[in-house]
């Protein structure tokens, strides 16, 4: 796969204005650590079947740990200064920021006054004042301006571990209010009918198959359309901005055409009708009433 | 109690430096001079009172023989000394000294860098002026660089180096209420919390310790014998400076302090953080009871933005200026 240079630049400025994101808004200093761990967990995922790729990617992971495990807060906002610096003035807009409210539309990041304090900090907004014994005399409250809230548990500094801290995720899969807010997890609904499901998903493969006409479709489709990323959004909206002929495409677009061949259809339905008994059925797909149950006797009869 | 006035335009966006914002009062010229870091340039802005006239200037980071620099500069300050104003910029390289209006450079001091990189960072950080005729600047070894300032000229020379600190020295300060009675004239704060406590002469004298709770002291300020200290918790603590009696402790900010500042005629103390957040706070002494009280009196949110310098303007408190990452202006605020 490859993009033009236009495109390249895009790809290029959307990872930088992930990476300041992730850096600007990382609570703590010694964040950065557990923003590089969630990271390295999301790659370690990606080449889990590489037993060769996986090693490679622990032994880093243990590199990392035992270099930076040691350096002191100061110096990791040292780290994180001189990172910013290299991040600073890139001010350009993502529609996924934008749309998860996560960024300006000048491309400034929200910094939120409200919400969880970082681990090790305390919550704004009481003043202690002590005698020459060090007891404490007075306690007093000022008001904050903001509505902040005790922090949350800390995540793992471990080579495994919950990292707790949303920043570094993968922002196309997780669809989560901003980070220093606690998202609780969404009720896992319970399938009522799993047999209709089931059988639907038996027909559609025995459309794909061919063994079936699409007349019990409610609107036939010429061909079937897969998208690996949940990026329908973007997509839609880069359609509205290019038809108008506004602007060049801000992603290079690669259209695979994936259509039912016929007579391969036709063939494979033979063969699967040759594994049959009786062999009837398969020869004559519009005569049964139970259409949906096609393919479930043709797979009884094996 | 304050409102915001208009911003001054800078020409670079500010960087993410602690204490990123100087600013001298030239009252016989009726100007106030700011000075901005971004990346290896400091940005100097000069601005008449009558809010006509500005004047804009950058210096690099650089030695005086060569041409370009990637230099990183750590901060920049102006030093007031009875005698002369200096503006004295620190960086990765080593640190320069030049006319207040930044118009000539006066001095240059380079940091003893390894042959071999090594893994630790080198860099000058921490300014202030001491006394009559000192300027000490502090080091990311911790030692702290002691400058004999003659009253003009530019024959400035390393009277000593204070070895205390192990840590990167994050800010100094002397005192500023003008107070000829205070023992203590120079604080200096490192990257683990660590406080000295000092007073100068032709051999600095190390008065007091207080020990840090390994957390970064990130700015600090002396008036008055009291040491006001600034962390990356958020905190402020406000220390007798000779004794070390913890007086108050406030938890007054949800992310790093990056600034604090002292009006020396009224006691007002600013703090600024970021978590956006500005607080304007009164600090009151009774020496009788040896006793500070602290009471908070405003707040101002810059919206979005992580503040790195916040400076009163006057010495009254009347008005201050903020920067913040990122942003490339001075942000004013005077009292209503």
């Amino acid at each position: 796969m490859r993009l033009n240079p236009a495109s390249m630049d895009r790809l290029y400025e959307l990872m930088i204005m992930a990476f300041k994101y992730q850096v600007f808004l990382c609570p703590r200093p010694k964040d950065l650590l557990l923003i590089s761990y969630n990271h390295i967990d999301t790659i370690r995922e990606l080449v889990k079947e590489t037993p060769v790729a996986l090693n490679q990617v622990e032994e880093a992971h243990r590199k990392i740990i035992e270099v930076y495990t040691s350096l002191s807060e100061g110096e990791f906002q040292l780290l994180r200064q001189t990172l910013l610096i290299f991040l600073q003035d890139s001010h350009i807009r993502v529609s996924l920021f934008m749309k998860n409210k996560v960024q300006n539309p000048n491309g400034r990041f929200v910094l939120s006054t409200s919400g969880p304090v970082p681990h090790g900090i305390e919550v704004p907004g009481l003043i202690r004042m002590f005698d020459d014994k060090g007891k404490e005399v007075t306690r007093s409250e000022f008001p904050t301006g903001g509505s902040y809230t005790s922090p949350i548990r800390e995540g793992s500094f471990e080579l495994h571990g919950d990292r707790v801290i949303r920043l570094g995720l993968n922002m196309y899969t997780v669809n989560h209010p901003e980070e220093t807010h606690t998202s609780k997890a969404a009720p896992v609904k319970a399938d009522d009918t799993p047999n209709l499901l089931a059988k639907e998903e038996l027909n559609q493969l025995a459309r794909l198959m061919g063994s079936m006409k699409s007349e019990s479709t409610p609107k036939s489709e010429p061909g079937f359309r897969i998208n690996l990323f949940t990026t329908d959004e973007e997509e839609e909206e880069e359609e509205a901005r290019t038809a108008g002929g506004a602007g060049e495409p801000l992603f290079g677009v690669i259209n695979i055409q994936a259509m039912q061949d016929e007579q391969f259809a036709t063939q494979l339905a033979q063969i699967a009708g040759q594994f049959a008994d009786e062999g009837e059925q398969s020869d004559n797909p519009g005569s049964s009433s139970n259409k949906g149950d096609d393919l479930l006797d043709m797979m009884d009869q094996l | 109690m304050y409102h915001r006035e208009k911003s001054i335009q800078i020409k670079n966006s500010a960087s993410s430096l602690y204490n990123n914002l100087s600013v001298q009062r030239i009252a016989p010229r009726r100007l106030t001079y700011f000075t901005v870091v971004h990346a290896n340039v400091v940005n100097m802005v000069s601005a008449s009172w009558d809010g006509l006239n500005y004047s804009h200037r950058q210096l690099q980071s650089k030695e005086p023989n060569v041409a370009t620099s990637t230099s990183l500069i750590m901060q920049a300050a102006f030093c007031v000394l009875p005698s002369r104003d200096l503006l004295v910029v620190t960086s990765q390289k080593g640190i320069q000294m030049y006319e207040s209006d930044g118009s000539i450079m006066v001095y240059w001091h380079a940091l003893d860098t390894p042959e071999t990189p090594t893994a630790q960072a080198v860099f000058a950080r921490g300014i202030s002026a001491v006394w009559q005729n000192y300027i000490c600047v502090g080091v990311s070894s911790g030692s702290i660089l002691v400058f004999d300032i003659p009253t003009k000229g530019s024959n400035i020379t390393l009277s000593e180096v204070l070895e205390e600190h192990k840590d990167p020295i994050t800010d100094l300060a002397s005192e500023c209420s003008g107070s000829q009675e205070c023992i203590a004239d120079l604080v200096s704060a490192d990257d683990v919390g660590n406080i000295c406590v000092w007073k100068s002469g032709e051999e600095f004298q190390l008065l007091n310790k207080i020990s840090g709770f390994d957390m970064t002291c990130s700015s600090v300020k002396l008036w008055k014998g009291t040491v006001v200290a600034g962390y990356g918790t958020g905190q402020i603590r406000i220390y007798e400076a000779v004794t070390g009696i913890l007086h108050a402790e406030i938890n007054a900010h949800a992310r790093w302090i990056y600034s604090l500042d002292i009006a020396p005629f009224s006691g007002l103390l600013l703090s600024a953080a970021e978590d956006s957040l500005v607080r304007v706070w009164h600090l009151t002494l009774t020496p009788e009871t040896n006793s500070v009280e602290v009471a908070h009196l405003h707040n101002e949110c810059v919206t979005d933005t992580q503040i790195c310098g916040a400076k009163f303007c006057d010495g009254d408190g009347y008005a201050f200026a903020v920067t913040g990452y990122d942003l490339s202006e001075i942000i004013r605020y005077t009292q209503t």
